[in-house]
């Protein structure tokens, strides 16, 4: 595949168009990871992860370190948002699901009223 | 009228979101612990994500594992409960990360007249636990990152 880099955010969105690459992201997370175990979690070749993860360490979303044979990945330094933004989309997540909360506690209120 | 949700960084390594909700403890309390009516809520429906399966054995020592869908691509997260007081307080660890990488979650619910304040304390084992959890937007126990994601996504196409 050929990446024609106009500039870094068009890198960073080609990279993140790809279901295997959010997953390797999310995953990085959660903790860092060497080739083979990704392999093993996305049910790949070590080759076909090794070209995702190429792909997510041009646009600096991830990074890695070879130590002796094992080639560890992490998240790199790339932030997608600064943490204010991170902070308003977590409080969002937090309203809706909040709200919902509610919703459910006055169906069990109403249920409790009709006994 | 609406309440308000609130959230703050409150340290390094510190999350911290709460709101008021409308009802007492008790019946706020049971929608936390009983994964019938857990399930219609923890995922709001906006999101582009199903919460699958949603096991829970609620008392001190007790295990939990939610499975997540996005788009085809599943996640994810188990750990145990470190503490159930009975319509005052829930803490659990999210150990998806590994038990040394595992973040804290207590929850915290103080009924006043007829209402209940709840806390959704969560605490990283780091500062760059925390900042990593911004920067891939995953915390919560729910793959918000991948919500992100796809509405960034989404934003690219309608452009």
């Amino acid at each position: 595949m050929v990446l024609y880099s106009r500039n870094r955010l068009d890198d960073t969105f080609a990279a993140l168009s790809d279901a295997t690459r959010r997953g390797v992201l999310l995953q990085l997370g959660r903790g860092n990871a060497s080739i083979t175990e990704l392999a093993d979690k996305f049910h790949m070749s070590r080759t076909g992860i090794n070209k995702h993860v190429g792909i997510l360490e041009q646009t600096g979303l991830v990074k890695t370190e070879k130590i002796g044979r094992v080639r560890t990945c992490m998240l790199g330094s790339c932030r997608l948002d600064s943490e204010a933004v991170w902070i308003e989309r977590y409080k969002e997540t937090w309203d809706r699901r909040f709200d919902a909360l509610e919703m459910v506690v006055q169906e069990l209120k109403q249920k409790k009223k009709d006994k | 009228m609406k309440n308000q949700t609130n959230v703050e960084r409150k340290s390094d390594r510190e999350l911290v979101s709460s709101r008021i909700i409308n009802g007492p403890s008790r019946l706020v309390f049971e929608s936390w612990t009983n994964s019938e009516l857990f399930k219609k809520w923890w995922v709001p429906k906006s999101a582009p994500i199903t919460l699958v399966s949603c096991e829970m054995d609620v008392r001190t020592g007790g295990k939990y594992r939610l499975v997540f869908n996005a788009g085809g691509q599943s996640a994810e997260f188990f750990g145990k409960y470190l503490e159930v007081t009975p319509y005052s307080r829930l803490v659990w660890s999210n150990d998806e990360g590994g038990v040394d990488a595992a973040n804290i979650t207590t929850v915290t619910f103080e009924e006043v007249n007829g209402t209940t304040l709840v806390i959704v304390h969560d605490l990283y084992p780091s500062k760059e636990a925390l900042d990593d959890a911004i920067a891939t937007g995953s915390s919560g126990a729910m793959p918000e990152q991948l919500e992100q994601l796809e509405e960034l996504i989404a934003n690219q196409r309608n452009l």
